[in-house]
């Protein structure tokens, strides 16, 4: 099994099988973090620059582990003491950057397609830790190792995906992932917030909560961001909660052993009850330690099946 | 244990499109039987109302969806209380108020005080609508879920436009949600800008400012296309001008989920009720001209409009008797919107199936009031009984709401409602 291209920026670049190799091969690296010593020198000598335009903890803390503990040289530059905050363009930033030859480009952007322009104008990988409200595709990948821990298989899975889709780049990616894998996906929200214009079978809009949650096997919550209630998305944060939040009665009505995730970070008794996570009924924290799994699997298959 | 029946009316009921005459026995609070013979033989005993509506219509309850009343915060000129006596004696069974009291209608508590008052006086029913924007001040959307939940039954921002489009199709969005309707009150308010009365020969003798039929048409266009883009359920309130009339038929061609609504004043008088400076004859939208009110009465005939509405707008003596400029916009409108509508009929522009969809079926469908707006079995007992024939004069001393701002006080009409009844109970005009 090998993957041919040098990045990964989206997850519809993916094939079915591509995204079940990512997976098996996180599987393998997620044994590394339960070790003593949790290093391997698999990528020696490599140099990983971490581009964050746009403020993370945890997916730029999982890059930097996932980089480390493959024994990579990781170089994190802070946008806001680079030159691009002295007015130079992006597609300078990134030449200048090339010229000094690392391997990889691992990018967070508040502007979509950021990435893919990026991976236009280097020959090192590109990996995309998030752009925009477009796409988080190591994000998808570990939502459906995460899935596949508890689940055989994810075709036909009824998974719910609620929140606010329309500015979510984990929805995005998440749709498209597990829809390659044949999960029926029921999307609730307010309508502000549902996304418009979806021509896909598997894909429905739900009509209530209820409708969402009924009989789900995976429910993913999304974080919902005070800034909606600026331009007019939502009302008010209360509203939210009221209307809008997974209750412990609510999910009653899921399947008995449904998983539910959170991509994080977590409005406690906005989205979600504090209580379901409290109870430990999510699997917020199996997430996160895949995430490493996950980003580890994607500098190997990139930077190492280059070399090999 | 209420009994009622009503014999020998001929029963309008536009839910089955069918006028016939019919007996109706009502039975604590709800229709309970319908029939061609008289149910009477064996509903007999001194427990039962009899109501002998022979040559009289009997109509489903009529619903004034448009009404504003002035509680809370402005009690002078209307409350909850006199606002329904004024219902009743025009003919209403229930009314709809708009959100702009003081607090703005556009949080539960708000919301459920209204209720809750109407609850207390044994009068028509009141359903509310809540506020789009917080405070009605097109900033932000209202706790829409809120107002759903307490009762509410639509949302508008009526007595203001939308302004922002963006604020429009969210608030179209976020009340589908809930399936919640949205009233619109279509106007750019930047083109009405000082604008008092229609901009045209009236407002240029009278040398006040005018508001451009295009204020209205302009708006209206915009929220038609919002509600087909986003599939939203919209209704526009008061429309007014035969520029109007024309976006109403390219609406509904295309099949738009949108419903228009037009009130009595505009299918009844012009712009020249303003001659004298009268400012019981100014309102916004304003009164326009002859070939706006022969479009609107030839809409009507065609069927383009969903539903006649008096946005009832009562303001006090006082604040109106003044200039053009000072006073306030609005006209009472409960006690007069069912007579001004059967001149319509006399005038073989409505039939009175045609008034039972306008003033009940469809404002009940549209807000979806339940087992409300047809008369079957298992309904809500509201019910008009009209004598289109009788005639009376609009007497200020008569007037039921507390405000008297009407341009058709002292006018002789024909066609009336002789008893209203009201889950039952019968109020006899």
């Amino acid at each position: 099994m090998s993957y041919g291209k040098k990045d990964l920026i989206s997850i519809n670049d993916l094939s079915k099988s591509d995204i079940l190799y990512f997976v098996e091969t996180a599987k393998e690296f997620k044994k590394i973090s339960l070790q003593d010593i949790k290093k391997v020198p698999t990528m020696r000598g490599k140099t990983i620059l971490n581009l964050f335009f746009e403020p993370s903890t945890r997916t730029k803390t999982s890059f930097e582990i996932a980089q480390k503990r493959l024994s990579a040289d990781t170089i994190n530059l802070s946008i806001s003491q680079s030159s691009v905050a002295k007015g130079e363009s992006l597609s300078d930033t990134i030449l200048n950057l090339q010229a000094m030859k690392p391997d990889a480009f691992i990018i967070r952007h508040y502007e979509s397609g950021a990435p893919f322009f990026i991976s236009n104008i280097t020959n090192a990988s590109v990996i995309n830790a998030g752009d925009g409200i477009n796409e988080h595709p190591t994000q998808c990948l570990l939502d459906i190792m995460t899935i596949f821990e508890h689940k055989k298989e994810i075709k036909s899975l009824k998974i719910a995906i609620i929140g606010d889709i329309f500015h979510s780049r984990v929805a995005r990616s998440d749709i498209a992932g597990l829809s390659k894998l044949g999960a029926e996906i029921y999307l609730y929200g307010p309508q502000t917030l549902m996304p418009r214009f979806i021509n896909s079978d598997n894909i429905k809009i739900a009509g209530s909560m209820e409708t969402a949650v009924k009989e789900a096997d995976v429910i993913i919550m999304l974080r919902v961001q005070k800034e909606r209630t600026s331009f007019y998305f939502i009302p008010s944060i209360e509203e939210y909660r009221n209307y809008f939040k997974l209750t412990c009665e609510i999910l009653k009505l899921a399947s008995k052993d449904v998983l539910i995730l959170h991509p994080g970070p977590v409005n406690r008794d906005v989205e979600i009850s504090g209580s379901i996570i409290n109870s430990g009924k999510t699997v917020i924290l199996d997430q996160v330690e895949n995430g490493i799994a996950i980003r580890m699997a994607c500098l190997y298959i990139l930077l190492g099946g280059r070399h090999s | 244990m209420e009994k009622l029946l009503i014999k020998n009316g001929i029963v309008v009921d536009p839910a089955t499109d069918t006028q016939v005459k019919r007996d109706i026995y009502i039975e604590n609070g709800l229709i309970k039987e319908i029939a061609y013979e008289s149910i009477g033989k064996n509903k007999s005993g001194i427990d039962i109302n009899v109501i002998d509506a022979n040559n009289l219509y009997v109509l489903p309850g009529l619903v004034d969806m448009h009404v504003h009343l002035r509680e809370p915060g402005f009690e002078y000129k209307e409350t909850i209380k006199t606002g329904m006596k004024a219902a009743i004696a025009g003919g209403f069974t229930s009314i709809c108020c708009m959100p702009n009291s003081n607090p703005v209608n556009d949080c539960k508590e708000v919301n459920s005080f209204i209720i809750n008052k109407a609850k207390s006086f044994d009068l028509c029913n009141l359903f509310t609508i809540g506020a789009i924007s917080r405070s009605n001040k097109g900033l932000n959307l209202a706790n829409i879920g809120d107002l759903k939940h307490s009762g509410a039954v639509g949302i508008s921002d009526d007595g203001r436009p939308v302004e922002d489009s963006s604020l429009m199709a969210r608030a179209l969005l976020y009340a589908k949600t809930f399936d919640m309707p949205v009233i619109s009150h279509s106007e750019d308010i930047k083109l009405r800008g000082k604008g008092l009365i229609n901009e045209g020969i009236i407002s240029h003798k009278l040398g006040v400012n005018g508001i451009p039929s295009a204020s209205e048409e302009i708006a209206i266009f915009r929220d038609i296309k919002l509600a087909e883009y986003y599939g939203a359920s919209l209704h526009i309130a008061h429309v007014s001008t035969k520029g109007s009339v024309e976006l109403i038929k390219m609406a509904k061609n295309k099949g738009i989920n949108i419903t228009f609504e037009t009130c009595p004043h505009y299918f009844s008088i012009t712009e020249e009720s303003l001659l004298s400076y009268n400012t019981n004859a100014k309102m916004n939208p304003p009164l326009r001209t002859m070939e706006d009110v022969n479009a609107i009465k030839n809409a009507l005939k065609d069927g383009l409009f969903d539903v006649i509405a008096s946005d009832h707008a009562p303001h006090s003596e006082d604040e109106k008797n003044t200039t053009l400029d000072e006073a306030p916009f609005g006209i009472i409108g409960l006690e007069t919107s069912l007579a001004l509508t059967l001149k319509l009929y006399h005038e073989k522009y409505l039939s009175m199936l045609d008034i039972a969809k306008l003033m009940s079926f469809n404002p009940a469908r549209i807000l979806k009031l339940q087992n409300r707006g047809g008369i079957r079995n298992g309904n809500i007992g509201d019910i008009t009984i009209v004598d289109p024939g009788k005639k009376w004069i609009y007497k200020k001393e008569n007037i039921k709401s507390l405000s008297k701002n009407s341009p058709f006080i002292n006018k002789i009409f024909k066609g009336a409602a002789l008893y209203v009844i009201i889950k039952g109970k019968i109020f006899n005009l």
